[in-house]
This record gives structure tokens, C-alpha cells and sequence, in this order.
């Protein structure tokens, strides 16, 4: 009797290809028609720190330049850098973390753009703005003088390394939010690079948003036509968080917490109304925390008008017109309850979907694609058509190669 | 009714799995532990990621003591589970349901051995 031995594989762990990983996403891609039309993920990330010696050659600074390049040659702890506790990979169970190791690639490209469109084709993505990851963290740093001198390094090697030379990438660069002036000659000296379709302010941080010394900045980006952005993630170390002994109380909090400060301050001093024409996106924050703020901040505004005098609508009328990444979307069973966030935010105008990859928790376009009560073109919009509009991306053409899959399947 | 080959008998070691596929192309994990074997649908009921691809992980419990006190320790028990890949849901091995939340458990399969072969039951 033969065996169809070839259908059998034996798992090991000894190998790992991103695209093999994310078979199974190849084949929701085929299932649902995701070659028909365009994807864009507004939030993908890297991980920089695999490249620290190449970016760190790109510091000016010699003295820092000089901390830096010596800090990668050390094993164990970084010695300039500060990071946080955080076992994102549950402590071994998100494989990838740990895997992605042992990848291979080869040198006709940079390793990031191999890996990335790897999981971007079996996802059906199209375009994706990637991200740092240990990065996130920079803007606790306690000096402002080695954020400014990491971000313009990790920006330029960006810009020249990868973005210029693969297409489907793009970035919002980060901004050193602690400098106001060298926040305002990051957009200057960035700003029409090749790839950058916005800014991206690191939400943990403890610099208000209203402050005056960032109001050229912000007018810069309004006049360049470019969005401005607040990635969220956590300080276990804020006074409040602290309170907190694990990490997914850290994480459900913490990723909503700067950003919801940060949006107070932005509609309460009237941000919108000074800079009608800067959009603003809020990213990795789910969609939870603006539907619960809208409610709040209306509820109070109506009593306590006179101390946002600059409003001249209801705070959730601006903030329905920013942009919200969806990533990491709630998925309550009962998708009434989604539906009425997605109304109240003005889903297939103001949203723009999201993977998160290769971070734990990750969405796929089909979290959007199979919510029964969103019309084909709401799905497309919220997918690709919302951001690409939003970084001016060419929409003419799919660029993605979703991978092939199983023949019985495509027959399915 | 149809069957699938997995593997012969010999080349199954305690603790290991297969990932097989079943005529309409969809995947079976099966998986050898405990003198046991068992088949689920690879597919997890998060967002579909390769559930049966995952780390096997003992259950977690923490040590509550007479008082309702907890001293911060922890412990593995004996209840195998394995773990999606993609975002760690976790499954019981011996059912195949999902410990976070029981009414969501991944389709099982019957796994019988013929002399040295072993077959999963569609």
C-alpha cells in the first residue's frame, strides 16, 4: 500500500521560514479574494536592534556614536539603551520570537525587507509602514540628548538601508519628542524623503502634546501634508502602571493609557481647531479606548464648556474625524457591540487596518474582512483604500505575490 | 470512510507530532504523548493560525494557601497543553478545547494503528 507520505511533515523546530509560518494566512488570502484588490497595514514593525551596529555607524555624535557601537559588542544588558520588562512572547509560547533566529535569508536584499515581505505576501499586503520595536520605548529615556542622537541615526539608516530600496515599505519616522527643536528638524530634514509618509511620536513618554514649543511643528506637518502619528506602548514604571503585578494587565492598560492622555490634551486644548488640516492617527491602541473617551469627554464637556473654550463642536466630533489603526481590534462575541465602535468612530472613512507583525498580537486582514456587517467597500477601505489615500500611495496597481497553496484547497 | 496515513508506529517518539492533510487539503495534527495519540484540526478557532504547530506546555497553576494568600509561586501540573503559535491560545491536549474559554475547541480525529502504521480517521 503506498502511503502518501508526502502530505505528512514532522514537526521541528529546528527550521523556520516566515511564509511557511503564515501558510495558513496565505490561504485565507486566496479564500477571500485579497489578490482583487489593495492592503495596506499601517503598523508593522521591525526589529532594529538586530541591526544596531549598522545604525549606531550612523550616529554623529562621536562621543555617542563611540558609547554605542560599544554597547553592541558587550553581550547581556544594554549599557546605553533602556528598555522595559516585558516576556511579550508568553514566556516561549509565540515561537516566532525566538525562531526567526534561525531564518534564513540571503544578501541580495536586507534581511528586514526579505523577512517583512515574506509575511506580507502570505497575509496578501500589499504596502506596510514599518516600525522599530525596542525603539517604542525611546522616549523614556532619561537623556533627551541620546534620543535625538538614536532616532536621526535609525532614521537615516531607514531611509537609505531600506525604504529606499524597496518600494512597499514605507515609514512614519520617529520623532524625538523630548527635543521640541530637534522634533521640529526631524520633519524638516525628513520630511520628503523617499518612503516617508508621515511622523510617529512613541506615546510612553511624559512630554504634553499642548505644549507651545511644539506648535511649529505641528504646522509644518500641516503644510506638508503629512500625518502625524502616536504609537502606543507601555512604562511598567508609571506610578500608576506599577500598581499592576502582570504583564497583561500592563499591556490591556498600558497600550491605552499615554494615547488616552495624549488625546485629552490634543481635543482639550483645541489641536483641531488650530490645526484643522494636520491629520493625527492613533495606533496600537485597539478602538475600545476612543469609543469609551467620546462618550466621557462629551458627557463632561457639556457642563464644563467654558474650560475648553477652542472647541467649538463636541470633542467626539474631532476625534471622529482622526484616524485609527485597528490593531489589536476587541473581538467581543457579540458583534453589536463592534458594530456600534465602528459607527461611532466612522469606521469606513476613519479607520485603516493593522497587523502588528511580527509583535504577539498580531492582526490579520481577515479580522476586518469577515465582520458580517460592514459592506464590500467599507472592508476595502478600511483594508488599504483609508491609508493609502492618507500616505498618497499609488493605487493603481496590486503589488502583493501571495504565495500558492494546496490545490485541494483552492478548489474549496 | 476515509482515513490518512501518518506515520509508522516506530517513527513516532513520545512527545512527537504530524501534520497531515486530509483530501480537501485541510491539516490534522497529530500528536504521540503519554502512550496516547490524539487528532485535532489545525486550524485555530482564534484567527486559524497552526494551532497543532505550537509548544507543548504544562497547565499553570498558582498556590493559593489556606489563608486565600498567594506567596507568588507557581507551578506546572500534570495537564498537557499545546499552544498556538500564532497568539498562544492554548489547548488541553486529551479534548482539545480551548482552556481560556471551553466553548471554543478545535475538531477532533480518531487516530487507530494498523500494525506498524498509523492512520487518522476523517
Amino acid at each position: 500500500m503506498e502511503m502518501p507520505s508526502s502530505e505528512t511533515r514532522k514537526l521541528t523546530f529546528d527550521e523556520f521560514q516566515t511564509d511557511k509560518f503564515l501558510h495558513h494566512a496565505a490561504e485565507q488570502a486566496h479564500a477571500r479574494n485579497y489578490k482583487d484588490f489593495l492592503i495596506v497595514d499601517v503598523d508593522s514593525h521591525h526589529y532594529e536592534n538586530e541591526s544596531y551596529k549598522d545604525v549606531f555607524s550612523y550616529i554623529e555624535d562621536p562621543v555617542i556614536k563611540r558609547a554605542a557601537l560599544e554597547s553592541v559588542e558587550r553581550p547581556g544588558r544594554s549599557t546605553l539603551l533602556n528598555s522595559q520588562v516585558g516576556y511579550q512572547d508568553i514566556n516561549g509560547r509565540i515561537t516566532r520570537q525566538r525562531l526567526r533566529k534561525i531564518e534564513k535569508t540571503t544578501d541580495a536584499e536586507h534581511r528586514d525587507i526579505t523577512m517583512t515581505k515574506r509575511w506580507m505576501n502570505a497575509m496578501g499586503v500589499d504596502y506596510a509602514c514599518l516600525f522599530p520595536t525596542p525603539m517604542l520605548f525611546l522616549g523614556l529615556h532619561p537623556q533627551p540628548h541620546v534620543e535625538v542622537a538614536l532616532c536621526n541615526a535609525y532614521n537615516r539608516w531607514l531611509c537609505e538601508r531600506v525604504l529606499a530600496a524597496e518600494p512597499r515599505l514605507v515609514s512614519m519616522l520617529y520623532i524625538p519628542f523630548n527635543d521640541p527643536e530637534a522634533a521640529y528638524q526631524t520633519v524638516k530634514e525628513f520630511g520628503g524623503k523617499k518612503g516617508v509618509c508621515g511622523f510617529m511620536v512613541t506615546s510612553p513618554r511624559y512630554k504634553p502634546v499642548h505644549d507651545n514649543a511644539y506648535m511649529k511643528t505641528y504646522a509644518l506637518l500641516e503644510e506638508m501634508g503629512l500625518p502625524l502619528s502616536f504609537h502606543a506602548a507601555y512604562n511598567w514604571s508609571d506610578q500608576a502602571l506599577a500598581m499592576t503585578n502582570r504583564f497583561i494587565s500592563v499591556h490591556a492598560l498600558g497600550f491605552m493609557w499615554f494615547n488616552m492622555i495624549h488625546m485629552a490634551n490634543w481635543v482639550t486644548n483645541g489641536l483641531c481647531e488650530r490645526f484643522p488640516k494636520l491629520k493625527v492617527m492613533w495606533i496600537e491602541s485597539g478602538l475600545t479606548w476612543a469609543y469609551a473617551m467620546m462618550q466621557r469627554f462629551d458627557h463632561s464637556y457639556m457642563m464644563r464648556t467654558s474650560e475648553c473654550p477652542q472647541l467649538k463642536r463636541k470633542p467626539s466630533e474631532y476625534m471622529r474625524e482622526m484616524y485609527y489603526a485597528t490593531q489589536p481590534m476587541e473581538m467581543p462575541e457579540d458583534k453589536s457591540i463592534l458594530e456600534a465602535t465602528f459607527k461611532m468612530l466612522n469606521a469606513e472613512t476613519q479607520l485603516v487596518w493593522s497587523s502588528d507583525y511580527p509583535h504577539w498580537d498580531f492582526d490579520l486582514p481577515s479580522v476586518i474582512y469577515d465582520l458580517p456587517f460592514l459592506s464590500e467597500q467599507g472592508k476595502r477601505n478600511i483594508l488599504g483604500a483609508n491609508a493609502a489615500k492618507l500616505f498618497n500611495l499609488d493605487t493603481t496597481k496590486i503589488v502583493k505575490e501571495i504565495p500558492d497553496i494546496h490545490p485541494a484547497l483552492k478548489r474549496a | 470512510m476515509a482515513e490518512v496515513f501518518v506515520s509508522k508506529v516506530a517513527a513516532m517518539k513520545d512527545g512527537d507530532r504530524q501534520i497531515v492533510r486530509a483530501e480537501d487539503g485541510k491539516e490534522i495534527g497529530v500528536f504521540f504523548s503519554g502512550g496516547q495519540y490524539y487528532g485535532y484540526s489545525n486550524y485555530c478557532a482564534h484567527t486559524g493560525g497552526p494551532a497543532c504547530e505550537g509548544m507543548m506546555m504544562p497547565k499553570v497553576e498558582e498556590i493559593i494557601d489556606d489563608k486565600k494568600q498567594w506567596n507568588g509561586t507557581s507551578r506546572f501540573t500534570d495537564e498537557m497543553h499545546f499552544v498556538c503559535p500564532w497568539h498562544g491560545w492554548e489547548y488541553n491536549l486529551k479534548t482539545g478545547e480551548c482552556v481560556g474559554d471551553k466553548k471554543y475547541k478545535l475538531k477532533k480525529f480518531s487516530v487507530v494503528l494498523r500494525q506498524d502504521d498509523i492512520f487518522v480517521i476523517l
